[in-house]
This record gives structure tokens, sequence and C-alpha cells, in this order.
């Protein structure tokens, strides 16, 4: 395994992308018109839209920044151009995206106008896109790779085969030296003392019991009216066959593994500064919020298995999608880019599996588009902790 | 080996998961259990889906139902040997 090695970007501050976006990120919902003006005038780049960016505020405002200067950090992207609609913020993000010497270029649209404004960007951002272009890939080791993994619309089956085919590879990648992250906080509910127990040290499996708590006490408690079935199991969850919480959290559990031991928690967007190893992040455990906030935190490549077929995608961090759900892969089977069903008929094991998965995560990294990806699912949600003043 | 109807993760486990379509009432099915790789055969009391669970003995109401070892939540009525165990007769003990 430690020889096996990819083509990947690596970029000025010694990470390694997969990826080569040039991107148009907007700093608020205001800016989302004029960066999809931009990415529609050149070819080869792309605009984040979403809803946020104004008069959030403490906390709320501190994970906006961090969201949105993360995600221009990650190593998937090649170049930055930030558009917001007053300069002061939208220089917050430039500064913060600059520290990793790529290039980033900020544009106001106050005291210019849209019109004037998207001219200027398309300008930089034919200028970024030409100058990525000529990037060229370079031998990588698999070491250097950020991988997280988040599962959803699962059922009974990622519990016995695609979950642990993601904890069989999370298990492989933590003897090499990779960096991998799971999060999804809520959704390990009835497996917190389990996974609490998979820590490096009682301290960490303390932060990780403090921040398991801290979200029942101050998200699912005050605003719950049922037992919240239908949305934690979700419908489809329960259509596929699970009944509880506790049922979905232990297959969830099974995506890091057997061996591996989380080195940190991590909080939401936060990057790793541990070294090598498995991190929790705390996440909702909505797929889109989860992957936007692993891919701010730096995660490359992204492991997602599902029961019912969740056909979610990231625009900067590809998703590799698996699922041992013989009916999915039947039906859905365009959204699918590992089929471990085999698992279930007792036709491969679960080492055969993990292989298979390290296989198409590799070719992923080489360059080989998901099915997500070719799909254009580019699924951008920040996670809002609270309403904004 | 033969294609099990249904796989069981853990020895202790109460209830199995039907892993192929087709699962009808009095069929025999053979299951197989991950931990120790044996194999079980229970008779299913109905038609139960994919991905749904099967009850590997009598379970009585209140009784906790276990899976991966773990215990998954509570019946909040009987389930007979073969019964189908689902949201109908299963419950969360959390939130």
């Amino acid at each position: 395994m430690s020889t096996k090695s990819f083509f990947g970007y690596r970029r000025d501050n010694g990470r390694v992308g997969i990826r080569n976006h040039v991107v148009i990120l907007p700093l608020d919902d205001l800016s989302n018109a004029a960066s999809e003006k931009v990415a529609n005038n050149i070819d080869g780049c792309m605009a984040l839209p979403h809803h946020y960016g104004r008069l959030q505020f403490g906390e709320d405002l501190e994970l906006h920044f961090r969201t949105l200067i993360g995600t221009g950090c990650n190593p998937n992207v090649a170049a930055v151009i930030v558009i917001g609609i007053e300069p002061k913020w939208t220089g917050r993000v430039v500064d913060g995206i600059r520290a990793t010497g790529k290039p980033v270029e900020g544009f106001a649209i106050e005291g210019h106008g849209e019109i004037k404004t998207v001219a200027d960007a398309s300008r930089k951002a034919k200028e970024f896109v030409q100058w990525a272009t000529e990037l060229q890939r370079e031998p990588c080791d698999v070491s250097e790779l950020w991988i997280s993994t988040k599962c959803g619309e699962s059922d009974t089956t990622s519990g016995l085969a695609s979950c642990p085919t993601v904890g069989n590879l999370i298990d492989k990648m933590d003897e090499v030296g990779a960096y991998t992250c799971f999060g999804e906080t809520s959704e390990l509910t009835g497996a917190e003392k389990v996974c609490a127990e998979r820590a490096a040290s009682p301290e960490v499996g303390e932060k990780f019991m403090r921040t398991w708590q801290a979200y029942m006490d101050e998200v699912i408690e005050p605003h719950k009216t049922s037992d919240l079935s239908e949305s934690q199991p979700t419908a489809g969850n329960i259509a596929g066959g699970l009944t509880t919480i506790e049922e979905k959290a232990f297959g969830n559990l099974q995506k890091i593994g057997k061996k591996a031991r989380f080195i940190d928690v991590l909080t939401p967007a936060e990057a790793p500064e541990k070294g090598p190893g498995l991190y929790f992040m705390d996440t909702s455990s909505a797929a889109a919020e989860c992957v936007t906030l692993q891919a701010a935190a730096g995660f490359v490549v992204h492991l997602f298995p599902t029961g019912q077929g969740n056909i979610i995608g990231n625009p900067i961090e590809p998703v590799v999608k698996l699922t041992a759900n013989p009916k999915t892969v039947r039906e859905m089977g365009e959204h699918v880019d590992l089929d471990c069903s085999g698992i279930l008929r007792g036709e491969m094991d679960l080492d055969q599996a993990g292989d298979a998965l390290i296989d198409i995560t590799l070719r992923t990294c080489n360059g080989r588009i998901t099915a997500a990806e070719a799909l254009k699912h580019r699924e951008y949600v920040m996670t809002k902790l609270y309403r904004s003043a | 080996m033969s294609i099990p109807h249904f796989i069981v993760h853990d020895q202790a486990d109460t209830v199995g998961v039907i892993v192929v379509e087709g699962v009808q009432g009095d069929m025999e099915l053979d299951g197989w259990v991950m931990e120790n790789n044996s194999r079980i055969k229970v008779v299913a009391m109905s038609d139960i889906p994919l991905g749904h669970k099967i009850a590997l003995d009598e379970i009585k109401a209140g009784d906790t139902i276990i899976k991966y070892g773990h215990d998954i939540g509570k019946a909040v009525d009987d389930i007979a040997t073969g019964g189908h165990a689902h949201v109908h007769n299963i419950k969360t003990k959390k939130w």
C-alpha cells in the first residue's frame, strides 16, 4: 500500500490537490449573480453560490469566514476570485486564502455596479484559468491524501457492507499516515460511548463526549417536537429498513474501521493540526452541510456510502459513492462509483472491498471524474448556527 | 458459500437483516452470522422487504433489541420468531 502513488497537483504550501479548479467565490448571497456571470463568461471556472454572508455575527460569522476561506485554501482549488458586496469582508476572505500562496483577487460591487465588477472579475478569471491550465500533475504518495467520509440515505446494507468497506480503507490509510475525517455528531447518538472509546486518548474521548452532549443540549433538545422519526432516521432510512437512531448510529460508526483511533475533535470546518491520522469533526449529519465543512477543512477526496441512493456531490471535493444495496445498484447505477453488494452474497470479503475502494479512490485522484461530478452535483451548503442579526 | 437470505452482525443479536428481494411468508430462510461465520435458519412469518429486519427469536414488548451486539432500541409490541421487525414494533430509547 505504501508504495502506491497517484498524480496530483502540488500547491505552494506543500499540500496536494486532485482537481485544479478556478473558483469564483461569492462572499454573500447578493454576490451570487455576479459570480455566476463571471463563470458563464469564462470557460474553466466555477461559481459557488450560497445563501448567506449578511449580518451574521459571533461564532456564526466566524464559521462563515472559516468555510469560505477554507474552500478557497483547499488544494483542489488552483486560484480564486472573491466577489462581495463591499470591500472589507471581501478583503478578509482574500487575505485568508492568500496565505496559501495561490493566486487570489477580490472584487467589491459597491461603488462600481455589478456590470463593471463582472467585466473586471472576468478579465482576472481568464488570466487565472490560463495560468492554472498550465499546471501539471506530478507523482504523489497516498500518505499525502486527505480523505473525508460521511454516509447518506443509509439503510441496513450500509452498516453491513458499504460503511465497513470505508472502514477497511480508513484502517489501511491510517497505517500509511494519511489524514482522514468523519463527522455527523447527532448521528452517533446511541453509539456515542462506543465512539468515545475509539479516541486515541481519554482527553480526546472526553472532548468528543462534550461535543456530542453540546449538540444534544443546544440543538436537538430545545427544538425537537417528536422522536425525530423521518428526520433522524430519515424517511428514506426507514424505507430501507432502519428503525431507530441507535441502529443508524452503529451502522454509521462502521466507517471508522476496526483499528484507527481519532486523534482530535475539530470544530466545523476547522483544519486538522495534530498531524496524520483520523479526526472527528463536529458537523450536522445532512450530507451537503457535512461535506462542505470537510472540504473547507482541506480534505480533497470524499468517500460516501449510501443505501437507498443519496446523490450528493460537492463542487471542489470529489465524492466517491459506494453502495451495497443491489436494488440501488440496479435502479440508480448512474450515481454509483463502487458496487460492493457482493459482500452480502459472500462473493467478496471486506478486505477485498476495501482494496477495490482504494483502487477507485486513487483513480479518482488521478483525474477520473466521479458519478456525482459527471452529473454536475455541486451542493455547496453553508452551516448556519443561528439567525442573523 | 450459498447466498444468504439474511445476515446477522453479531451472535448476540436478536434481529437479522434481509439481504435479498422476494422474501415471503412461510419461506425457510438461510442466515449468515458474520461474527463467527455460522449459519442459522428461520421461517419468515410474512413478506419482508430487502433491508428490513427479521426477529431471530420471540421478542416481547419492552424487550431491548440487540443488533451489532448493542442496544438499538426497544420493542413496543410482541414480535414472533420470523416476524417483521420494523418501526411499527421498534422505537428508539433516545429523543
